[in-house]
């Protein structure tokens, strides 16, 4: 025991140099965020009115947080353009965390009853995925739902439709790249809970006269809700701020609201807006932030 | 002994329409990359023009030179922190600020993209960074040592350590104690780790495109544009090369780990 914390005092140190970067390049970037949402848009580089200059002292200080306004934000609670893409953002991720439950828990509990030596295979073969660029897998599925893609194609050949169907541009065509994109982050905590529980939980409801819909339901689900849990916060948080896969495969005419910051920012230039608009994302995904980092916490320090 | 589970007809149903819906696409995409027509959706043979191409387009081999030295040093560097952040969490005493340490860390993983790309921007516009290799890879290292902390930190609790203990019981200092016993042990992860951030570097469009300066694009910031406008055959012919690329770097990265692994335990302490 001695030695253990003889080894912890130089580890501590250790923290020094990721503690300095990280406050550096994540916790004083917000703070700039914080301060730009809350002064005024100007026609200038950059964008915006300054805030605090330090070296004008204190009055100047004073006066500046006098200046300050929180017109940007009574600005997105009033025009309809955030606020629908406030609520189609939450909408979307809802939907396809949904459907990424779905299609990711049969495939993990498969992979939690395959023989051990084929689980890892398994394991590697749904990770490779994810190691491919995603711009890279969204660009595969609109070289497949274009006009005349393959998609298209094979349901012409096989005469289920008469003519091309359009599948770019609409949101059955964003479900898809979502889910695609978002598959791997879904299985993988949900195996890794499947595959710890032990089968014979499921053979004893199975011996007491449980047909297997019920012996899953009564038993096997209920015991990998943690599992669900991680998955779930994994995908939604993202999926809520998400811009490449609705810009390139979503129509224009509902934005998320990562489309919209993004616009905001480099169309229109109007940065105050812009991180408002940012701001206001972070609060709305605080609570889900927060039980995330929560259970990732726990996952990782059980062996402290 | 326990018996192994059965699989049910759905199981393997589920695993196998499960595996071609991740596969076909890239498969799909990599086939097309070979395809001799112009419509990229009509096929005319097999052919590397496309590649031929690729290879003459100046701008898009200047923004993949670009995007490697970022990912380079950028997961070099986030290797380093992210290993040494691992190493404060799972080791270190609690001390001031490892609650607010730990929650730095861990938030990135999961922070929408946008909101990390603007309030870096925001902080080089207010320094008044010139905006180009440098803020990309600070803005990159931020975000992909967090992911290298998680890897290497998952490692680190599941490691023995009566381990470092007995190096200590033996004479060891800490510092030795870490560099002969726990480094090599933790290596593979590492290597894992840096992988990881390498990846994750090349992949990004959303923080890049945030901070970056004009003309210095990244490769995902020019194939993005290129998108935008339609689908380009030589767009399928540079997707394919990263990908064999990502598939190199995964198979020399397991080949180092097995190296390292089978070396770790037939070395003796230092």
């Amino acid at each position: 025991m001695n030695s253990r914390r003889i080894f912890a005092r130089p580890a501590r140190f250790a923290a020094i140099a990721p503690y300095v970067w990280m406050v550096l390049f994540f916790l004083v970037p917000f703070a700039f965020v914080l301060k730009i949402s809350l002064s005024q848009t100007a026609i200038a580089q950059p964008p915006y009115e300054p805030v605090f200059d330090l070296t004008a002292g204190w009055d100047a200080l004073t006066s500046a947080f006098a200046a300050l306004s929180i017109d940007n934000f009574k600005l997105l609670i009033s025009d309809d353009i955030y606020v629908f893409a406030y609520v189609r953002s939450l909408t979307v991720a809802i939907i396809a965390t949904a459907a990424l439950l779905l299609i990711g828990y049969p495939i993990a509990y498969g992979m939690a009853r395959l023989p051990k030596r084929w689980q890892a295979v398994a394991m590697v073969l749904v990770i490779v995925p994810f190691w491919t660029s995603f711009l890279i897998r969204i660009y595969a599925w609109i070289n497949i739902l274009q006009h005349d893609g393959l998609l298209n194609q094979i349901l012409l050949a096989l005469h289920l439709v008469s003519q091309p169907v359009v599948w770019l541009s609409t949101d059955t065509a964003m479900y898809i790249g979502i889910v695609y994109s978002y598959l791997p982050f879904m299985i993988l905590p949900l195996y890794a809970t499947l595959a710890k529980m032990e089968p014979a939980l499921e053979e004893a409801a199975a011996d007491l006269g449980a047909p297997p819909w019920q012996a899953f339901w009564l038993v096997t689900f209920p015991l990998s809700l943690p599992g669900v849990g991680a998955g779930v916060l994994l995908c939604v948080i993202p999926i809520v701020g998400e811009f490449v896969i609705p810009d390139l495969l979503a129509g224009s005419n509902a934005l998320m609201i990562g489309q919209t910051l993004w616009l905001e920012f480099f169309t229109n230039k109007d940065w105050p807006v812009a991180s408002a608009a940012a701001i206001v994302l972070l609060v709305m995904l605080l609570v889900p932030l927060l039980l995330y980092e929560r259970l990732q916490k726990q996952q990782l320090e059980q062996g402290r | 002994m326990r018996k192994a589970p059965r699989l049910s007809r759905f199981n393997i149903a589920s695993l196998a329409l499960g595996l071609a819906f991740l596969y076909l696409p890239i498969l799909i995409l990599v086939i097309y990359s070979f395809n001799d027509s112009r419509l990229v959706t009509v096929w005319g043979g097999w052919s590397l023009r496309w590649y031929h191409e690729f290879f003459n387009d100046r701008a898009m081999i200047e923004a993949a030179w670009m995007s490697l030295r970022v990912a380079v040093s950028s997961a070099t560097i986030a290797t380093l922190l992210g290993t040494l952040a691992a190493v404060a969490l799972s080791r270190g005493e609690r001390f001031r600020g490892r609650t607010l340490f730990s929650g730095m860390l861990y938030a990135p993983l999961v922070m929408p993209e946008v909101i990390t790309g603007l309030s870096l921007l925001l902080l080089f516009v207010a320094l008044n960074a010139e905006r180009g290799f440098w803020t990309v890879t600070i803005a990159h290292t931020t975000l992909t040592m967090c992911f290298v902390t998680v890897v290497v930190q998952s490692r680190l609790g599941s490691l023995d350590r009566s381990l470092e203990e007995a190096a200590m019981d033996l004479g060891c200092d800490p510092v030795r104690a870490f560099l002969s016993v726990t480094l090599p042990l933790i290596a593979p992860a590492i290597v894992a780790g840096w992988m990881l951030a390498f990846t994750l570097s090349l992949d990004d469009l959303v923080i890049a495109s945030f901070t970056t300066g004009p003309g210095s694009a990244t490769l995902p910031i020019r194939i993005y544009s290129e998108v935008r406008l339609g689908v380009k055959p030589e767009i399928n012919a540079i997707c394919t090369l990263a990908i064999a690329l990502i598939a190199v770097v995964i198979v020399l990265a397991s080949l180092a780990s097995k190296l390292s692994s089978s070396r770790g335990e037939s070395a003796a302490p230092l």
